[in-house]
């Protein structure tokens, strides 16, 4: 069954790479903004198999996103992944602490990008 | 175009509004505004344009973005306090990054002289905060190549295992014991068992030792653990790679079976010694190899993952049954469309209201819909309709002038530095809306004249102090509606036009006669003749081969008006009085002997019938007094050439109409047929400029009718001098 | 007003030939865009004499040039038998009032000869070439330069 992935990323470039990559890969695609955005895209679709959110946004940002998505029941076991420009091993142990399941650094590569997704996709 | 030449074209759109985003914020936090809120989408503008960089190999700009965004950070976390010092760093800083897209996008390159000053000065601020942060910063550059050094080793163990002699016997031994923060993290044993599967034949082992009875067993607890192990051609690293996300919740090790004197230099301890684990590192290479498809090695790993999913058996077992159902497609809240779409229907809406005109002429003069009949109704009802609309239409391109005021405190930047001139720079009325094309249109006349301001307009500091005034001068650029048309004003608080260099200058370029009597307004307006300029010797910063009289015809062309204020010692004001839109225009529509005129609405204060007593003659021409005030009275069918005697006021209707300047006349015609919005269509595109004319449209006939230039119709000058192109200022 | 020639033959240009009083002329079919009936014009303030004024061509303000005035000829008396020859010339749209349209040429290079010495200064400022097709001889205009210069300070 074709895998269904939420990209959080509030910059439309991103969005645009991560739809080409993923698509071209064959995923279903939802797409959201923000975290905010994210928890209604949650809300109003069938659940995904893989989240995978940027850091820095605008209103809600990945970390409370994370921590959001834990915190509810019916969320709480899909897998993330953030795909974030940071490299700061600070940073990573923070979103490890918020639930984070992986981590990719951007630019990514579509294959390792699909790898990961596959390690952690039921 | 590939799909990442598209996506190509996007990045740069949103590195477009991210530069706007970034100078928005930048501007507001130089004013004191360092919120929370202005901080973090200033960080968030330059961290995008950087992650979007990257996945175009744009090396430049993503080192460039990182050094910027590194000590942007540091006035977030509150270490670096942005001091004028600071925010003069960082607008420089917006600048160069500025160029760097602009490079980017059209395949250059930003000399290094321009972006390494910058960047040192960023790194010295990034470093000067209390906090500094030492250590991190070697982690904080991505960048930075220093950690190849452990790649070789990483990939040579595929080399290593070959040794063992091929695929025979199990190769490592895989002990993995999960902590219950890994289920707490989404991620599965059972999946990465799974996976290890896909590497080659395993042998698993279950332990389930941990496992307490069933009433103390807590559902989201971690008690079993596994030993697997793994044989045909594996390499650690690919082992490594599976347990990337798991194995700081796990107890994890491998072991190298039949190698043990070589499980030394394993990358693991290699990693751990520097407090980076491998899969940090291989995810920064591969994001480094992604832009650089030249550095691929014999055993990157790179593929395998990929490889391992299409080998992936068809029926996965443990698929989510919530994951089920079509998923569609999330919809943004805001639809880009493409400009031609939307002038497309704004033509075909401007055809629905020429045709609309029409047929309601045609119906009044047939005489078959009475006023007040059904049809009549209909009739009055369709042009409301095709009015909403047309409206409608035309909203969807009215701009905020935002987009091009934000472009101009670089400029002011750029010439403040180069004329060692200290400016503020403001502006006002950012918001208001005028129709795209105008905005667009309106960057290259206001950019000079913002430099014009400063270098022309504003004293040095050491003037400015001499003469009482502030030393730092200010600019300041304005937008607002009025009656029907927007008014953009450019004011410098500077030393005002110096009237006697300029009568000299007109007078010695032969611009004017020795002996023409001008008064200070008219004199003001000579710096805007074809041929002027004020600076005896040319300034690198106005003198781009551009004069104020090239920005009064593009300011013209747009159907504006440009008019000079200038108080000497005060400062002077530049104000351009716009249409809002290019569009459509209310009107009323006139006759004069057999042909159809517009004159736009906008300008006429109201109409009358002239009475013998209110004639008189003033010279060579006529005037009229009305509400008290004595006006000339112009016969638009002589100034036009429509006749060659004047016509007689009595039998005319005169309009009296309000120019620049408030400036009043009345214009004679022969008759008033109605009043109409109209669809504008430009004369010059298939023809030329007309003097007195500002444009053309479509009349209720189908004919083409003129609309008249109310301000050309007021000047004293003849059209036929303005059409030999040499026009001389009329000397009264 | 005989003899159109056999395009099938050669792969040549293409013209459109009018009439103009007594003399023909002819212009590349690639700069035409249609040939429609004349209908009155919108007078233009201070136009020069061969500027008849525009017309509305579906929505676009079409100047018209009377072709036989431009080329120093008696200007003519417009009748709803004449036609306006729509070309386009360096992006501008512009009518040419002519006579009528004579034929559709098809000529090889070799039918192509520079403009007579013998023309006057006026004349030859609009032809870029003589057509000789049979016994005719047809000057061949310059679309481009038949509407005034455009104004000094926007050009």
């Amino acid at each position: 069954m074709t895998k269904t992935i939420l990209t959080v990323d509030d910059s439309r470039t991103m969005r645009e790479l991560l739809r080409s990559a993923l698509v071209e890969a064959g995923f279903n695609i939802l797409q959201a903004e923000d975290g905010v955005h994210g928890l209604e895209v949650l809300r109003e679709n069938a659940l995904p198999d893989v989240i995978i959110t940027d850091i820095n946004m605008p209103r809600m940002n990945g970390l409370e996103f994370i921590e959001a998505v834990r915190a509810d029941r019916g969320l709480r076991a899909i897998p993330i992944i953030v795909l974030t420009t940071e490299s700061d091993p600070a940073k990573k142990d923070r979103a490890r602490n918020a639930g984070a399941t992986g981590w990719i650094v951007k630019p990514f590569d579509p294959q390792r990008l699909v790898g990961a997704i596959n390690r952690v996709a039921a | 175009m590939s799909a990442l030449d598209e996506i190509r074209i996007v990045f740069f759109q949103e590195c477009e509004e991210q530069l706007q985003e970034l100078e928005t914020g930048l501007t507001a936090m130089a004013g004191g505004e360092t919120d929370a809120d202005t901080v973090n989408a200033v960080f968030r503008a330059v961290h995008s344009i950087k992650g979007g960089a990257g996945a175009f190999a744009l090396k430049q700009l993503v080192g460039f973005a990182h050094v910027f965004e590194t000590t942007l950070d540091e006035v977030r976390q509150g270490r670096l306090d942005p001091g004028a010092e600071v925010m003069d760093v960082m607008l420089r800083s917006a600048d160069v990054l500025n160029d760097l897209v602009a490079a980017g996008r059209d395949g250059g390159e930003v000399e290094a002289e321009r972006t390494a000053p910058l960047l040192a000065e960023l790194e010295r601020l990034a470093g000067k905060g209390p906090g500094g942060h030492g250590g991190e910063d070697e982690d904080a550059e991505p960048f930075s190549f220093d950690d190849l050094d452990f790649t070789p080793v990483a990939f040579d163990l595929g080399d290593l295992g070959d040794l063992d002699g091929g695929g025979d016997g199990p190769k490592f031994r895989v002990s993995f014991r999960p902590r219950p923060e890994l289920y707490a993290k989404a991620n599965e044993a059972t999946v990465l068992l799974r996976e290890l599967g896909t590497l080659g034949p395993v042998s698993t082992t279950c332990n389930a030792d941990a496992l307490p009875l069933l009433d103390a067993l807590d559902p989201e607890g971690a008690y079993l653990a596994w030993t697997i192990e793994i044989s045909g051609e594996v390499t650690e690293a690919q082992i490594r790679e599976i347990f990337e996300f798991a194995e700081w919740d796990c107890d994890l090790t491998i072991e190298a079976l039949g190698l043990a004197d070589l499980s030394e230099i394993a990358v693991p301890d290699a990693g751990a010694d520097t407090g980076i684990s491998v899969a940090d590192l291989l995810a920064r290479i591969q994001g480094e190899l992604t832009g650089a498809p030249a550095a691929e090695g014999p055993a990157e790993p790179a593929p395998a993952p990929a490889a391992k999913a299409e080998a992936k058996p068809a029926a996965e077992a443990a698929e989510k049954p919530a994951a089920g159902g079509e998923k569609k497609e999330e919809a943004a809240p805001v639809i880009r469309v493409e400009l031609p779409r939307v002038d497309k229907l704004i033509d075909l809406v401007g055809e629905l209201v020429t045709t609309q005109a029409i047929l309601s002429q045609r119906l009044e003069e047939s005489g078959a819909a009475a006023t007040g009949s059904d049809l009549m109704n209909s009739v009055e009802e369709l042009q409301r309709l095709t009015r909403d609309l047309q409206d409608s239409v035309m909203a969807v391109r009215a701009q905020p002038v935002k987009s091009v005021f934000q472009r101009m405190p670089r400029i002011v930047r750029e010439v403040a530095s180069a004329t060692g001139k200290k400016v503020g720079f403001q502006t006002r009325g950012e918001n208001t809306e005028v129709d795209k094309t105008v905005v667009e249109r309106l960057a290259e006349p206001l950019t000079h004249m913002i430099r014009n301001a400063i270098d022309h307009g504003l004293e040095s500091p050491e003037k400015r102090l001499a003469a009482g005034k502030p030393e730092e001068g200010t600019v300041t650029l304005s937008a607002a509606h009025r009656s029907g048309r927007i008014v953009i004003e450019i004011a410098d608080d500077g030393a005002g036009i110096n009237r006697s260099k300029v009568r000299e200058i007109a007078t010695n370029k032969g611009l004017i006669p020795a002996d023409a009597v001008l008064t200070d307004e008219e004199t003001d307006q000579l710096i805007m003749l074809p041929g002027f300029s004020t600076a005896t010797t040319v300034s690198n910063i106005s003198g781009r081969g551009v004069g104020m009289d090239v920005v009064k015809q593009s300011i013209e062309a747009l159907g504006g008006r440009l008019v000079i204020t200038s108080r000497p010692g005060f400062g002077s004001t530049f104000t351009m009085n716009l249409p809002l839109t290019l569009a459509v225009l209310d009107g009323m529509v006139v006759r004069v002997e057999d042909d159809t005129l517009v004159v736009p609405l906008a300008s006429i204060v109201v109409t009358f019938r002239p009475q013998p007593e209110d004639l008189q003659m003033i010279g060579a021409g006529q005037a009229v007094k009305v509400r008290g005030s004595t006006l000339p009275l112009i016969d638009v069918g002589l100034k036009l050439g429509y006749r060659d005697a004047p016509a007689d006021p009595l039998t005319g209707v005169a309009i009296l109409v309000e120019g620049d300047n408030n400036r009043r006349v009345a214009l004679l015609v022969d008759d008033i047929r109605g009043q109409r919005q109209v669809v504008i269509k430009s004369l010059e595109k298939n023809y030329r400029p007309v003097p007195g004319i500002a444009a053309a449209t479509i009349s209720g006939e189908g004919r083409v009718a003129l609309i008249i230039d109310v301000d050309a119709m007021m000047s004293d000058q003849s059209f036929d001098q303005f059409i030999l192109g040499n026009e001389p200022i009329a000397a009264e | 007003m005989s003899s159109v020639q056999r395009k099938a033959a050669f792969a040549g240009q293409e013209m459109i030939a009018f009439r103009v009083g007594e003399q023909e002329f002819c212009v590349d079919i690639l700069a035409v865009r249609e040939i429609r009936g004349w209908t009155p014009t919108t007078a233009i303030p201070h136009a020069p004499h061969y500027v008849l004024g525009v017309i509305n061509l579906r929505g676009t303000v079409l100047p018209v040039v009377d072709l036989s005035s431009r080329l120093g000829f008696p200007a003519s008396v417009p009748t709803p038998r004449h036609v306006i020859v729509v070309v386009i010339a360096e992006g501008q749209t512009i009518g040419l009032l002519v006579d009528a349209v004579s034929d559709i040429l098809s000529i090889s290079t070799d039918m192509m000869k520079s403009a007579p010495e013998i023309a006057q200064d006026q004349t030859k400022t609009f032809i870029t070439g003589v057509v000789a097709v049979d016994s005719r001889m047809i000057a061949r205009i310059a679309p481009e330069r038949m509407l005034p210069e455009r104004l000094r300070a926007v050009s």
